[in-house]
């Protein structure tokens, strides 16, 4: 059974049932069907939270709660969540907390070097429909295996950066050093194997930290170091079943798969936990040559976010390399129930006047952002009508290409006329030109016949309007 | 797609081009177990280190564990009612062609590399473009082919022999009445000097326009009489049953494209199996790039294969990928701030990521452009097909120094 096929009926029953609106929601009802599309927690219901009702808490948590444990790593705002997840595949809910990525440092790093990295993993941004994509943590190796050292460099780095770390080693004298350095900073401890399991676990429970457990293409022996684990006392786990880079990439992808399965859609509880990959190995086949390991690092990376991991560990800090893989995880992790069109009608930049641009682009939400934040980003361009025209939510290349075929639905000179009645836009400019996407070329002829403006065949890509405006537009007149 | 007018020399120079670079890597891999493992800089842990060191904590209670307890493990296999049908394309002397060999796609019993269960009985096919017509292309992808655009059988013979395309697909953009508006008698011309050219099948794609389409196709199939070509593509708004008619006739193979929706697809492929058999059709869903709405072409191949293997029976055909698309998100081939370059990387690795998305969810046949890509995907796809190391090669990433 997956998350989706509980009903909101059996989380009725759990809930106070006085309808006392103190969630906001009309009914009880209506804030179970919340509860159960994840749209709300159960800390909204007030009565819930009372004494009275700690039971039916207690039973409600076991149905509702994820099945892939959410697991913090750090403290305070820059602390990172990961796991929460309810679904194998997001079509049948969404996924939660986006594949969190470290950038490892070492501790034989001279000062500055060290420095430097930390500013460049903090720096990190780009913006893309609206959202800051950025990496999320630092993971400390120790190559050195030296515990003075280890201590001194998570120490350095902690004094430079609020990001949560991944402490990784395997020597647990080393590991607790750097405990010892940050001890109330929840970092995770990566990891305990079946050899140094005893110290690991050990280090965890006593500074309350998140325990990676290792155990490469092994998945009985992850159960079994998590059965133990969960025995010992420490719960926030997180499951690293080797990431394989070389001949052996299957192995990687299977058992990523089978534990995916097993928590979500086997529902079982002992391997409910996130999972880390680790496509930094890529390093260790093809360090000699840079451009090769940041290559294979880049798309390993790319399948394990596909493939359900909660945490990657990487080593390049590229912006060739990093900004496919954060768009992947954005998009993958986009909600699949939220609407991908935006509203049709008039949208207006800056304090246009009568001799101002009049442009027009789809209602598809992609769409619509780029052309958005191109029109934004730039100064020539804040003076502009921007005509949503309603495309049925698909893009201008396809609705254009999907009208072409049919002459009906999509983005044809109908609609754009209609946009254009529907908006006055005719009483809000003094010229008679409409500038379209380069890509509705074709539907030019149409536009003029209909509309009798003028057409201004515009770029094909929205990156170009400020220069197309620049080289184009000459106000008043028109074009 | 936009050209890229301002095309001036890549800013970083490989001293080998990254291809030779990973055809470098791609021995490396074979030898791996000759390199010497001091080449890589790779520290092996000292065994001392691995045992457990003198205890500075103090032992655990009583009750907490002291030992990893053995728990059993089964792995998660399913059972499906449904199976993907096999579809063959290309035609041998033997099988009424001329191919050096056909190929065959689909057949899959288990979602994509769900290799625990049953591993893909065929592995997915990575395709290369070629365009009958000059037409504006990004500069990284141009870079490769420039001196053969002009030439489709020159092209083709540069994809199969340099980038290693295990098929073509020809795409007959010229045929667009708004462009040259080349006659079906030209086109089919054209696709016999292709044919002519490379042994591997061919898939021919026409210009989108309904009518011409058909027009052409009309006479390609028949000038390829038993090639069987993968028409690419029969939509929605064609005369499907004439469409399907002449591929029947000279016995090609259609490849179904709708907009991104399950029913849609569902609809066309009923509306085929009139006429063609479900052995000789192949569907295509849409793909979008990375960055550009992919997370819908992703979750509806999910969708459409899981449903397959559930048992709805008109989404049980392969799956084809316009992976080229990658190119239409902007990141992929504009010049950006020096930190995200060089996108003479970056735009070959978007087309990978696309790509290695639709991979996962199930497609069986890749229309790509670049060669890096190309190359990779197949590499990918080769160390996907394999049943995987009873004991993989573990790799300390802890320790290595980099």
């Amino acid at each position: 059974m997956s998350s989706r096929e509980i009903s909101p009926i059996d989380v009725y029953k759990l809930l106070p049932r006085t309808n006392c609106k103190g969630c906001g929601e009309k009914s009880c009802m209506a804030f179970a069907s919340k509860l159960v599309n994840r749209e709300a927690t159960m800390e909204g219901c007030p009565p819930l939270l009372e004494k009275e009702y700690e039971e039916a808490y207690k039973k409600l948590w076991q149905l509702l709660k994820p099945l892939v444990k959410e697991i913090i790593i750090g403290t305070g705002e820059r602390a990172v969540k990961i796991g929460g997840q309810f679904v194998m595949y997001r079509h049948k809910l969404t996924y939660f907390n986006p594949t969190a990525i470290a950038i490892d440092v070492t501790d034989e790093l001279p000062h500055n070097e060290l420095l430097k990295r930390v500013r460049e993993v903090e720096g990190f941004s780009y913006t893309y429909l609206g959202q800051e994509l950025k990496l999320n943590l630092i993971a400390v190796r120790s190559t050195s295996n030296d515990p003075a050292k280890f201590r001194m460099t998570v120490k350095k780095i902690t004094e430079n950066t609020n990001l949560p770390l991944v402490l990784c080693s395997l020597n647990s004298s080393v590991l607790e050093a750097g405990l010892v350095a940050i001890p109330e900073k929840r970092p995770l401890i990566h990891a305990a194997t079946k050899d140094n399991w005893r110290d690991m676990v050990e280090l965890a429970f006593m500074y309350k930290c998140p325990l990676a457990l290792l155990a490469p293409d092994d998945l009985k022996l992850l159960s079994s170091m998590t059965k133990a684990s969960m025995e010992y006392g420490v719960k926030d786990l997180a499951l690293d079943p080797g990431t394989f880079p070389g001949e052996d990439l299957i192995d990687t992808v299977n058992n990523f798969t089978m534990l995916r399965r097993i928590s979500c859609e086997k529902r079982d509880e002992l391997l409910g936990f996130p999972l880390i990959g680790t496509p930094i190995v890529a390093w260790a086949e093809h360090g000699k040559e840079p451009e090769v390991a940041k290559w294979k690092e880049a798309y390993i990376a790319s399948m394990l976010i596909t493939r359900y991991a909660d945490l990657l560990i990487m080593h390049s800090t590229d912006g060739w390399v990093l900004l496919p893989i954060t768009i992947l995880r954005q998009n993958l992790y986009t909600d699949p129930r939220k609407p991908s069109a935006v509203e049709p009608g008039l949208r207006i930049f800056g304090e246009p006047d009568e001799n101002s641009p009049v442009m027009f682009t789809t209602n598809f939400a992609l769409t619509y952002y780029t052309v958005e934040s191109d029109i934004e980003s730039s100064d020539i361009s804040n003076k502009c009508y921007l005509l949503v025209v309603d495309s049925e939510g698909i893009g201008v290349q396809s609705a254009a290409a999907r009208s072409r075929m049919v002459r009906k639905g999509g983005l044809t000179a109908e609609s754009v006329a209609k946009a254009m009645m529907e908006t006055k836009i005719e009483e809000k400019v003094k010229h008679r030109t409409l500038i379209i996407p380069g890509l509705a070329a074709h539907l030019s002829g149409e536009i003029e016949d209909l509309t009798g403006w003028k057409v201004l065949i515009g770029p094909s890509s929205s990156s170009d309007i400020p220069k197309f405006l620049e080289e184009h537009w000459h106000g008043e007149k028109g074009s | 797609m936009e050209e890229e007018k301002k095309g001036k020399k890549a800013v970083i120079k490989f001293g080998p081009t990254l291809l030779e670079l990973l055809s470098k890597f791609g021995k490396i891999e074979l030898e791996y177990v000759d390199i010497e493992v001091g080449d890589l800089e790779i520290v092996l842990q000292p065994a001392a280190v691995a045992a457990a060191p003198p205890k500075l904590v103090a032992p655990p209670p009583k009750v907490k564990p002291t030992k990893i307890p053995e728990v059993t493990f089964t792995p998660p296999i399913m059972e499906y009612p449904g199976q993907i049908v096999e579809v063959k394309l290309g035609a041998t002397k033997g099988e009424g062609g001329t191919r050096g060999k056909s190929i065959v796609i689909g057949g899959e019993k288990s979602p994509a590399f769900y290799n625990f269960e049953s591993p893909p009985p065929h592995p997915p096919v990575v395709a290369c473009d070629v365009f009958d017509t000059k037409i504006p292309l990004p500069k990284p992808l141009k870079t490769h082919i420039e001196d053969v655009m002009e030439d489709p059988a020159e092209w083709a013979k540069r994809c199969v022999d340099k980038f290693g395309a295990e098929m073509i697909t020809l795409q007959l953009t010229s045929i667009n009445p708004q462009m040259k508006d080349t006659s079906p008698k030209e086109a089919a011309k054209t696709v016999e000097e292709v044919l002519q050219a490379v042994d591997v099948p061919l898939a021919v794609g026409g210009c989108g326009d309904p009518e011409k389409d058909l027009a052409v196709f009309e006479k390609v199939t028949e000038a390829a009489e038993g090639e069987r070509l993968m028409v690419s593509s029969v939509s929605p708004y064609m005369d499907i049953k004439r469409t399907a008619e002449t591929i029947k006739k000279y016995g090609h193979v259609a490849l179904a494209l709708t907009g991104m929706d399950m029913n849609e697809a569902r609809e066309l492929n009923h509306k085929l199996y009139d006429i063609l058999p479900k052995e000789q059709i192949v569907m295509d869903t849409a793909t979008a790039s990375l960055g550009y709405g992919l997370e819908f072409t992703f979750t509806v191949m999910e969708r459409v294969r899981l449903a397959a293997l559930m048992g709805d029976y008109e989404l049980q055909h392969p799956m084809a990928s316009g992976t080229t698309n990658a190119w239409f998100a902007r990141e992929s081939w504009k010049k950006m701030a020096p930190q995200w370059e060089p996108r003479e990387l970056r735009g070959p690795l978007w087309e990978t990521v696309t790509a290695l998305t639709g991979l996962l969810a199930g497609v069986d046949y890749f229309m790509m452009m670049h060669p890096l890509a190309i190359k990779t995907v197949k590499d990918v796809i080769e160390r996907l097909m394999d049943k995987g190391a009873e004991k993989p090669e573990k790799i300390d990433w802890q320790i290595i120094k980099i």
